[in-house]
C-alpha cells in the first residue's frame, strides 16, 4: 500500500457512507413516492376516465340486419320468402396454403374453377381475420362433400345465413322483382345506419319499389374484440362486466300484392316460347291481378349471385328475358284504340250512328295520290261504327280521322291515360307516346319536319305512327272503358303487414279524374261493339268468344314493326320472324259488371286476334272462374 | 439484577441458531434477503402467467430461467468479498474486451448488435451491470474517502468506457442503467454536495449534446412522453395503452387473468417491458403497492448489509448493487405509467426473459457474500 496516501480513517468513512446512505434513501423514498403518486392518480381519480376507455377499447357495434319483409300474392301464396342457406368461407389468415386451398375445393366442385383468381383477390385484399364468401349457397350435396372433407381444410367453414328465394321464379320475375348485392351506388341513396349490416337491396320490381318497406331496421349487437378487432366470445374470457344492452333489429313489413299467382302463372305459360306480355287488373279498383312479360328469368339467380357467364348469358340473349316488357315495352297500340277513338268522334260530333261508309278497302285523302290501306284488302263494305269496331275497318276510321282532328284525338286518348305513365309502384315506368301537333312541334328541330299533316293523322287513327303505349297503359285504358270511364291508378301492393304486431294496413285505391261524356250512350255504343268484336256474328274474335258462359267485349290490334336493330345478326328466318306483325288484344269481362280489364301484347304475333285474344280469353276464363274447359 | 450492555450482547449472540438458520450461514445466505426476493419472484410468476396469456410452456420455461438465476445467486454468495475484489480489474477489462468485440462481430437482433457467441451466447453487457460498480468499488477501496476531484475523474473514465460502448449497440437502456451504478457508488464514496449540484447545472447543455446523440426512435421516444395523445396509434399508443390498462384496473383490479387490456393484446409488450401495467390492471392499486412493498423491503435490506459491511469495496459495492436495483424498479414503473420516455428495462425479477434476472440473482449472492463473510463481532 501506498504508505505517502492518508491514512483511511475506518471510522469517519463509515459514518460518511451511512449519512450517503441515508441521503440516497431519502431521495429514492422521494422517486418511489412520484410513482405511487402516479399510480394514485391513475387508478383512483382518474379511474372511471380509464375505466371507460378500456371499455371502448374492445366493445365493438355489430350491426344485426333485419330479417326482410315476405311477399305474398293476393291468396297468400308465398312469392318471396327468406331461406336459410349455408355459405361457404374462407378465414385468410387460418390458410396456410391459399392456392391449394382453393385448387382442391374446385376439385370437389365447391367452387368453381373460374372463380379462383376472383377469390384469390379477395382473400388477399381486406382485413386477414375476415370471413371471404366463396360460395353463397352450398347445395345439399356440397354441405355432405364439405362435412367430410371440413378437416383437411384449416380456415375454410360453412355459415348459415339467409337468403332471398323466390319459390315461384320466372313467374313473378317481373313483377315481384328481385334483390341483389348492395352496390356502393345504393348506398350513396340509402340511410346507411339502416343498412349497416345489410348485404342486399331491392333492385327491381316491388322488392326495389317498396324497398323501405320491406327492409326494416338495422339492429346492433355488442361483441368483444382484440387488439386486431378480431372477435373473441365474450364467455369463453369470462369478462366480469356485462356488456351494454343490444338493439333487436325490425323486421320488414310482409307485402300482400294483388297479384293473382294462378293469372300470372297462366299467363306465363300460354306466352311460353315467344316474346310479349300480359297485364290484368281490376277495373274497380286498380289492382293489378297480372303483371307478366315473357320471357321471363328465374329471380333466384340474383338474389344468390350467379356466375359473370350466367349474367351475360341473360343480358346477351336477344329477347331480352330481363325487360320487362309490360311497364318498360312501347309498341304502337294499333286498332286497340279504335274504341276510344269512336268515342271521340261521337263525342265531337266527326260521326253518328246514322254514318255509314262504304268500305272498298282503300282511302285516300281529297286531292292526293297516297292510298291508306285497310287491314282487309277486299273491304268491309257498308259499316257504321259499331261496325267498324267490331270488324276493325280502318277505312272507317281513317274517313273519320281528319273529321276529329289529332289534337282532339290526343285529347280523348290523354283522358285514358295513354301518353303519360300510369303512376303503377313499380318504378321504371315508360309513358308512351299520344302525339299532338303541339307535340310534333316541340319534338323536332327542323321546321319542315315540325308541321304536322293529315296523312299523320290518317294512320294515327288505327295507332300507327308515332303513337306508342304500354301494355300497362292498354290495360289501364281498357278498365277505364270497362268502367265507362271511372279510373283506378294500377297498383300491386294491397297491403303490408306488420310481422311482429300482426297488423295489415290496406292500400286505398287511388281514384283518377274520370273520362267524362257528353252523352252516356256513346258508352253503350262502344262497348257493344267490343263485345261484337268478341261474340258477334261478324267479329274479329268471334271464334275467341263465341259460345262462352259469360259477355266478353275486347278489341284486337296489330302493330307493324318498323325496324330491326342493326347491329343485330339475324338468319334469314329470324328477320323474317321478327319483321312479322306485333298481336295485340284488350278485353274486358263481364260485360254488364266487369271484374277484369286485360291488355296482351305478342311480339310478332302477326294476329291480334289470332294470337293474342286466346291468351287474354283464358286469363279472363281463369279469373272469373270458368277455366275448366278452357285451359 | 438487569444485564449490563456486554451481557446483553452476549447473551443474544449466545441465542441457539436453529437448523434452518444454521442452514442458510453455511451455505451464506441471508434470509430476510432471501425470503424477499423469493416473494418478488413468486408473485412475479404468478402474474407473469396471466401475461404469457396462460401460456403454460413460456411460464414453465420462466420458472426454469429463475432457477438458473438462483443457482447463479448460490454460486456467487459463496465467493467471498475479499477474493471477487482481487479479481475485480480482470472482470472489469474482460468486460471491455468482450464489449469491444461486440461491436465487430457481435450478433445481430432487432436492430441492434448486443448478443455473443462464444460457445454460449450471452450479453456482455450484463458483466458490465455488475463490472462497473466493482471496479469503482476497487479502485476506492484503499483510497480516503471522500475522493478527490482526479480520482473522481478516474472513476469517470473507468464509468464511460463501457457506457459509450453499450451505447453504441446501441443498448441506451443498459448504457444508462450501468453508469448509473457507477455513480451510485461515487455518491456513496462522499462525492461533495456541491459537486453533485454543479453536476445537476451541467447536465442541462449535457442533456442536449446527448439530444443530438440520440437516434431517432430514442429521440421519438421523449417526445412521445411529452405529449402521448398527439400520436395515439402511433409512438404514443404504448403509453396510451398502459395508462388505459392500469388506471383502468384501479383500486382492486379486474381479477387475475381477467384484464381486458392484457389480454386481448391491447397492451404491448405485456410480458417483458409492460408487465407492471398488467398487474395494475389484473390486482389493481392493492397489488401494484405489495409488489413495490417487496421491492422496497430488498433495497432496505440491501442498504442494511452494505451499512454493516466491513470493507470500503464492500459497502461501495453493497450500496450500489441495491440501488441500481431501485433505478431498475423506478424507471420501469415510472416508464409504465408515463412519467419517463419508453426506455426498454424490464421490471427485474417479473419481467418474462433470462439474461437479466441472472445478472441481478449474482448481484445479490454477491450481497449476500458481503453479509455473511463478515468477521462477527470484533473481539
Amino acid at each position: 500500500m501506498d504508505l505517502l496516501s492518508p491514512i483511511k480513517d475506518r471510522y469517519s468513512e463509515r459514518r460518511i457512507f451511512i449519512g450517503r446512505v441515508v441521503l440516497t434513501s431519502v431521495f429514492a423514498t422521494v422517486l418511489l413516492g412520484l410513482v405511487i403518486a402516479r399510480l394514485v392518480q391513475l387508478q383512483v381519480f382518474d379511474y372511471e376516465h380509464f375505466a371507460e376507455r378500456s371499455l371502448g377499447n374492445r366493445i365493438r357495434i355489430e350491426a344485426v340486419p333485419p330479417i326482410r319483409g315476405l311477399v305474398f300474392d293476393r291468396q297468400g301464396r308465398v312469392l318471396a320468402e327468406n331461406l336459410p342457406a349455408y355459405q361457404l368461407e374462407l378465414i385468410p389468415e387460418q390458410v396456410p396454403d391459399l392456392d391449394a386451398t382453393l385448387q382442391r375445393l374446385a376439385a370437389l366442385e365447391l367452387i368453381n374453377a373460374s372463380d379462383i383468381p376472383r377469390l384469390k383477390d379477395l382473400s388477399q385484399s381486406g382485413p386477414r381475420f375476415k370471413p371471404v364468401a366463396l360460395n353463397l349457397r352450398l347445395d345439399d350435396e356440397q354441405i355432405a362433400t364439405f362435412a367430410i372433407q371440413r378437416p383437411r381444410f384449416s380456415g375454410v367453414d360453412f355459415r348459415p345465413r339467409l337468403v332471398r328465394h323466390y319459390p315461384q321464379g320466372e313467374y313473378i320475375a317481373h313483377a315481384v322483382g328481385y334483390v341483389g348485392a348492395l352496390s356502393t351506388s345504393d348506398l350513396e341513396k340509402l340511410d346507411p345506419s339502416r343498412y349497416a349490416g345489410t348485404t342486399q337491396t331491392g333492385k327491381t320490381g316491388i322488392e326495389n319499389s317498396y324497398e323501405s318497406l320491406l327492409h326494416g331496421y338495422s339492429g346492433y349487437r355488442h361483441i368483444v374484440t382484440n387488439a386486431r378487432g378480431r372477435r373473441v366470445p365474450a364467455e369463453s374470457r369470462d369478462l366480469k362486466e356485462t356488456l351494454p344492452t343490444d338493439e333487436q333489429p325490425t323486421p320488414g313489413d310482409n307485402l300482400y300484392l294483388s297479384i293473382d299467382l294462378d293469372l300470372q302463372a297462366l299467363a306465363t305459360r300460354k306466352l311460353a316460347g315467344r316474346r310479349g306480355a300480359v297485364v290484368a287488373m281490376d277495373p274497380w279498383s286498380g289492382e293489378v291481378l297480372a303483371l307478366v312479360s315473357a320471357p321471363s328469368f328465374d329471380p333466384n339467380l340474383f338474389a344468390v349471385g350467379m356466375s359473370q357467364s350466367q349474367f351475360q348469358a341473360l343480358q346477351q340473349d336477344t329477347d331480352l328475358p330481363l325487360f320487362n316488357r309490360a311497364v318498360r315495352g312501347t309498341y304502337p297500340p294499333g286498332s286497340t284504340i279504335k274504341p276510344m277513338l269512336a268515342l271521340a268522334a261521337l263525342e265531337t260530333g266527326a260521326t253518328n250512328l246514322e254514318r255509314r261508309t262504304v268500305c272498298y278497302g282503300v282511302f285516300m285523302l281529297p286531292n292526293t295520290t297516297h292510298r291508306y290501306r285497310d287491314w282487309k284488302p277486299e273491304g268491309h263494305g257498308e259499316v257504321d261504327v259499331h261496325d267498324a269496331i267490331a270488324q276493325s275497318c280502318d277505312v272507317y276510321f281513317y274517313e273519320i280521322s281528319n273529321e276529329i282532328g289529332i289534337d282532339r284525338m290526343h285529347d280523348y286518348l290523354s283522358r285514358f291515360g295513354l301518353g303519360a305513365t300510369t303512376g303503377l309502384d313499380v318504378v321504371g315506368e315508360r309513358p308512351g307516346l299520344v302525339p299532338s301537333k303541339e307535340w310534333k312541334r316541340r319534338a323536332f328541330r327542323n321546321p319542315a319536319d315540325q308541321r304536322w299533316f293529315q296523312g299523320e293523322t290518317v294512320i294515327a287513327s288505327i295507332g300507327q305512327g308515332y303513337m306508342l303505349a304500354t301494355p300497362l297503359q292498354l290495360a289501364t285504358a281498357t278498365a277505364a272503358l270497362a268502367t265507362r270511364g271511372v279510373r283506378y291508378e294500377p297498383r300491386i301492393v294491397a297491403a303490408w303487414e306488420n310481422p311482429l304486431t300482426g297488423e295489415r294496413t290496406l292500400a286505398s285505391p287511388v281514384r283518377l279524374d274520370d273520362v267524362e261524356l257528353e252523352n252516356d250512350s256513346n258508352w253503350d255504343t262502344v262497348i257493344g261493339a267490343m263485345n261484337s268484336v268478341m261474340q258477334g256474328s261478324r267479329g274479329t274474335a268471334r271464334a275467341v268468344g263465341t259460345g262462352a258462359p259469360y259477355r266478353m267485349a275486347g278489341k284486337s290490334g296489330t302493330a307493324q314493326v318498323f325496324s330491326v336493330a342493326q347491329d343485330e345478326e339475324y338468319d334469314e328466318e329470324e328477320i323474317e320472324e321478327r319483321l312479322k306483325d306485333h298481336a295485340l288484344f284488350i278485353a274486358f269481362a263481364p260485360v254488364d259488371n266487369p271484374k277484369i280489364a286485360v291488355a296482351v301484347i305478342v311480339e310478332n304475333g302477326s294476329s291480334g286476334s289470332g294470337v293474342a285474344a286466346p291468351i287474354a280469353k283464358a286469363v279472363m276464363d281463369k279469373y272469373l272462374g270458368y277455366d275448366d274447359a278452357a285451359d | 439484577m438487569p444485564l449490563t450492555e456486554t451481557q446483553r450482547v452476549l447473551t443474544a449472540k449466545a441465542a441457539p441458531l436453529n437448523d434452518f438458520t444454521r442452514a442458510l450461514r453455511r451455505l451464506h445466505l441471508d434470509g430476510p434477503l432471501l425470503g424477499g426476493l423469493l416473494l418478488i419472484c413468486g408473485f412475479g410468476l404468478v402474474v407473469l402467467y396471466s401475461a404469457v396469456g396462460e401460456n403454460m410452456r413460456l411460464w414453465l420455461n420462466q420458472v426454469v430461467r429463475l432457477g438458473v438465476a438462483l443457482v447463479a445467486m448460490l454460486v456467487a454468495a459463496q465467493i467471498s468479498p475479499e477474493f471477487l475484489r482481487r479479481w475485480t480489474p480482470w472482470a472489469y477489462l474482460g468486460g471491455l474486451v468482450l464489449l469491444a468485440l461486440v461491436l465487430v462481430t457481435g450478433e445481430v437482433g432487432q436492430g441492434a448488435r448486443r448478443w455473443l457467441d462464444l460457445g454460449i451466447r450471452f450479453q456482455p453487457s450484463e458483466i458490465m451491470k455488475l463490472a462497473v460498480p466493482m471496479m469503482a468499488a476497487w479502485y476506492l477501496h484503499d483510497r480516503p474517502i471522500p475522493p478527490r476531484f482526479s480520482q473522481i475523474m478516474i472513476i469517470a473514465l473507468i464509468i464511460v468506457a463501457p457506457t459509450v460502448l453499450i451505447a453504441r449497440q446501441p443498448d441506451l437502456g443498459t448504457a444508462l442503467l450501468i453508469a448509473a451504478s457507477g455513480i451510485i457508488v461515487i455518491i456513496l464514496a462522499g462525492l461533495s454536495i456541491r459537486l453533485m449540484l454543479a453536476l445537476a447545472v451541467l447536465s442541462v447543455p449535457g442533456a442536449y449534446v446527448l439530444w443530438n446523440f440520440m437516434q431517432d426512435y430514442q429521440k421519438q421516444r421523449v417526445l412521445t412522453l411529452l405529449d402521448a395523445d398527439s400520436d395515439p396509434l402511433g409512438a404514443g399508443y404504448n403509453i396510451i395503452q398502459s395508462k388505459i390498462a392500469i388506471g383502468s384496473g384501479g383500486l382492486f383490479g379486474k381479477g387475475w387473468t381477467n384484464g381486458s387490456q392484457a389480454q386481448l393484446e391491447f397492451l404491448p409488450e405485456r410480458d417483458t417491458d409492460f408487465i407492471f401495467a398488467v398487474m395494475g390492471e389484473e390486482l389493481g392499486l392493492l397489488g401494484v403497492l405489495s409488489l413495490l412493498a417487496l421491492y422496497m423491503f430488498v433495497v432496505a435490506r440491501g442498504l442494511y448489509i452494505a451499512i454493516q459491511a466491513h470493507s470500503s469495496y464492500a459497502r461501495l459495492l453493497a450500496g450500489s448493487i441495491s440501488l441500481t436495483f431501485f433505478v431498475y424498479v423506478f424507471v420501469n414503473t415510472a416508464m409504465v405509467t408515463g412519467l419517463v420516455p419508453v426506455v426498454g428495462i424490464p421490471l427485474p425479477l417479473v419481467s418474462f426473459g433470462g439474461t437479466s434476472m441472472v445478472t441481478l440473482m449474482a448481484g445479490f449472492g454477491i450481497l449476500m457474500s458481503i453479509h455473511t463473510h463478515r468477521k462477527l463481532l470484533p473481539q
